[in-house]
């Protein structure tokens, strides 16, 4: 199919300014995946329901299985490899789902991750049911929530100076 | 028949012609016709995998959301493997340049807005248009306005928009209220008004909400602006007012009164579902006296429905509890639903009842007496 017109999009992943010339119709998680080899984002439904693709394009997430490259022309995305402190660090985020057990076989992570890093920038302080709202685009089949839950509780609080007091079961 | 938009496979079926989608389809992987889904006759395996889920006559054709498709990490792409169908990418500045290509390409193009429902059905084959109009890179189609005693949202206003807006949660609440039922948050960022009411999905929620705010579309086309009310704009799933050289650009909402009532009761099984049966209620009261009722629901027909007399029943009345039931019950009588995974026709009537009670008594508790 080399007949089939290729357009330059530029974007800015995790910082990093890049351009290459793709088929319109390539799909961002595909442009990602394959073409940056950023294996972060996961494929998982493919059909929007799953959140496993989610990145942060222009401070939004989004799944980047239901958009095309193109239309990220000029965007600035964040996704799991950016995620890291600048020192190399696990950020708030990562280190609660570590320190909350926030996965378990980690295929939603990244996106989890992700939405979670959105969410809390908009609402810095967010109650327990904000938290279920936020995430309820992200699908995770192991560990029931409870502790993905626990582990934003616990980055809010990093990164608002407060202390993690973990709810009694 | 060859069908080469799903929009078309919708009309063969309806009339029982037998469909053949080789034309949306670009594998060459040979396949026979399968017995389960006789009406189509399809070589391109993304189509096959449809065939355990294919609806039956009468059922909306929302299942195109709930299947599995392969995904293919750790490996080179290959032709077969690109989901989409090839398109010629088009990004206008202007809405007239984008109407300018639509007019030049006919049945050809169609206009992206956020993707939400247009992405998906390409990945499927079931769209395969041979020019996208990309309209994300038209500042003009952004925004909402008040001129006192309307509102007008610009079409690539975004769910997230809408529940963000100020101006909304004081005027016309009930769209806040209605948004954070579609979908998830992710799909809020990106899905626009524009693009939910447009489309004729008779599971999106916005058409009934606007048919209960007796909105109205501004249809932009080649010889300039109409505007059609959301109560005539719907004619069958997925066939609508909007002409293929018609660009939706912008939703006008007459503001109701201050103090006015509000509720949409939306029944779904998780989040990101179609509603089973939804209802939206505007209302006002004057000393526990209804002054003015609309209501319309949602996915309980092919198209959303406006429940008039539903709403001239209540009129007058105190919301007691015969006229209600009343009401309720001419509000069923226009129910037309498909069984399908959400529940039978007959529970969905019902529900589409219920939905509607709960949502009145909210109103009521909401308005200014």
């Amino acid at each position: 199919m080399s007949d089939i017109e290729q357009i330059p999009v530029t974007m800015t992943v995790n910082g990093k300014k890049v351009q290459r010339f793709v088929e319109p119709r390539t799909l961002l998680i595909h442009f990602l995946r394959e073409d940056l080899n950023i294996t972060g984002p996961h494929i998982g439904c493919e059909t929007s329901h799953c959140g496993a693709c989610t990145v942060e394009l222009n401070g939004m997430s989004v799944k980047s299985c239901t958009m095309f490259a193109v239309q990220a022309d000029g965007a600035e995305l964040t996704t799991i490899e950016g995620m890291a402190n600048a020192d190399g660090t696990l950020s708030a985020l990562q280190e609660g789902f570590r320190q909350m057990h926030g996965l378990q076989c980690g295929f939603c992570t990244p996106g989890m991750i992700l939405r979670a890093h959105t969410l809390l920038k908009e609402n810095p302080n967010p109650t327990e049911e904000e938290i279920r709202m936020g995430i309820s685009g992200n699908l995770c089949r192991c560990t029931g929530y409870q502790n993905i839950v626990k582990a934003i509780q616990y980055a809010a609080a990093k990164l608002n100076g407060t202390e993690f007091q973990e709810a009694a079961e | 028949m060859i069908c080469d938009s799903k929009t078309d496979a919708i009309r063969a079926r309806q009339s029982a012609v037998r469909v053949d989608l080789r034309a949306v389809c670009a594998s060459s992987l040979e396949c026979a016709p399968h017995p389960s889904a006789p009406f189509v006759n399809v070589n391109c395996p993304a189509v096959l995998r449809l065939d355990t889920t294919l609806p039956a006559e009468g059922e909306p054709l929302s299942w195109f959301g709930t299947l599995g498709i392969r995904s293919f990490c750790g490996r080179q792409r290959e032709e077969k493997d690109v989901i989409p169908g090839a398109f010629t990418y088009h990004r206008p500045s202007s809405v007239a340049e984008a109407v300018a290509i639509l007019v030049s390409h006919g049945d050809e193009a169609r206009p992206l807005s956020g993707g939400h429902s247009l992405i998906p059905m390409m990945k499927l084959r079931m769209a395969a248009p041979e020019h996208l109009v990309d309209l994300g890179g038209i500042a003009d189609l952004k925004g909402i306005t008040d001129d006192g005693s309307t509102i007008t949202i610009r079409a690539m206003t975004t769910q997230h928009e809408l529940i963000a807006s100020d101006l909304l949660a004081q005027k016309l609440p009930i769209i806040r209220e209605t948004a954070l039922l579609i979908a998830d948050p992710q799909i809020r960022y990106v899905g626009t008004l524009g693009g939910n009411v447009a489309n004729g999905d008779p599971g999106n929620d916005m058409p009934a909400l606007m048919q209960c705010l007796d909105a109205a579309y501004v249809l932009t086309g080649p010889d300039g602006e109409r505007d059609v009310p959301a109560r005539d704009f719907y004619e069958a799933a997925y066939f609508t007012a909007l002409a293929p050289e018609e660009i939706l650009t912008a939703v006008k909402i007459p503001v109701p009164p201050a103090g006015h009532g509000y509720a949409y009761e939306k029944l779904k099984r998780k989040v990101g579902d179609y509603a089973t049966a939804a209802a939206a209620v505007v209302l006002t009261l004057d000393g526990g006296t209804v002054t003015f009722c609309s209501i319309a629901l949602t996915n309980v027909s092919d198209t959303p429905l406006y429940a008039k007399e539903a709403g001239e029943i209540l009129t007058g009345s105190t919301l007691d509890t015969a006229t209600v039931a009343r009401a309720v019950a001419a509000a069923e009588a226009i129910t037309e639903p498909a069984s399908d995974g959400r529940g039978p026709a007959e529970y969905r009537t019902k529900m589409a009842g219920v939905m509607l009670q709960k949502a009145l008594s909210r109103a009521a508790t909401r308005a200014a007496s």
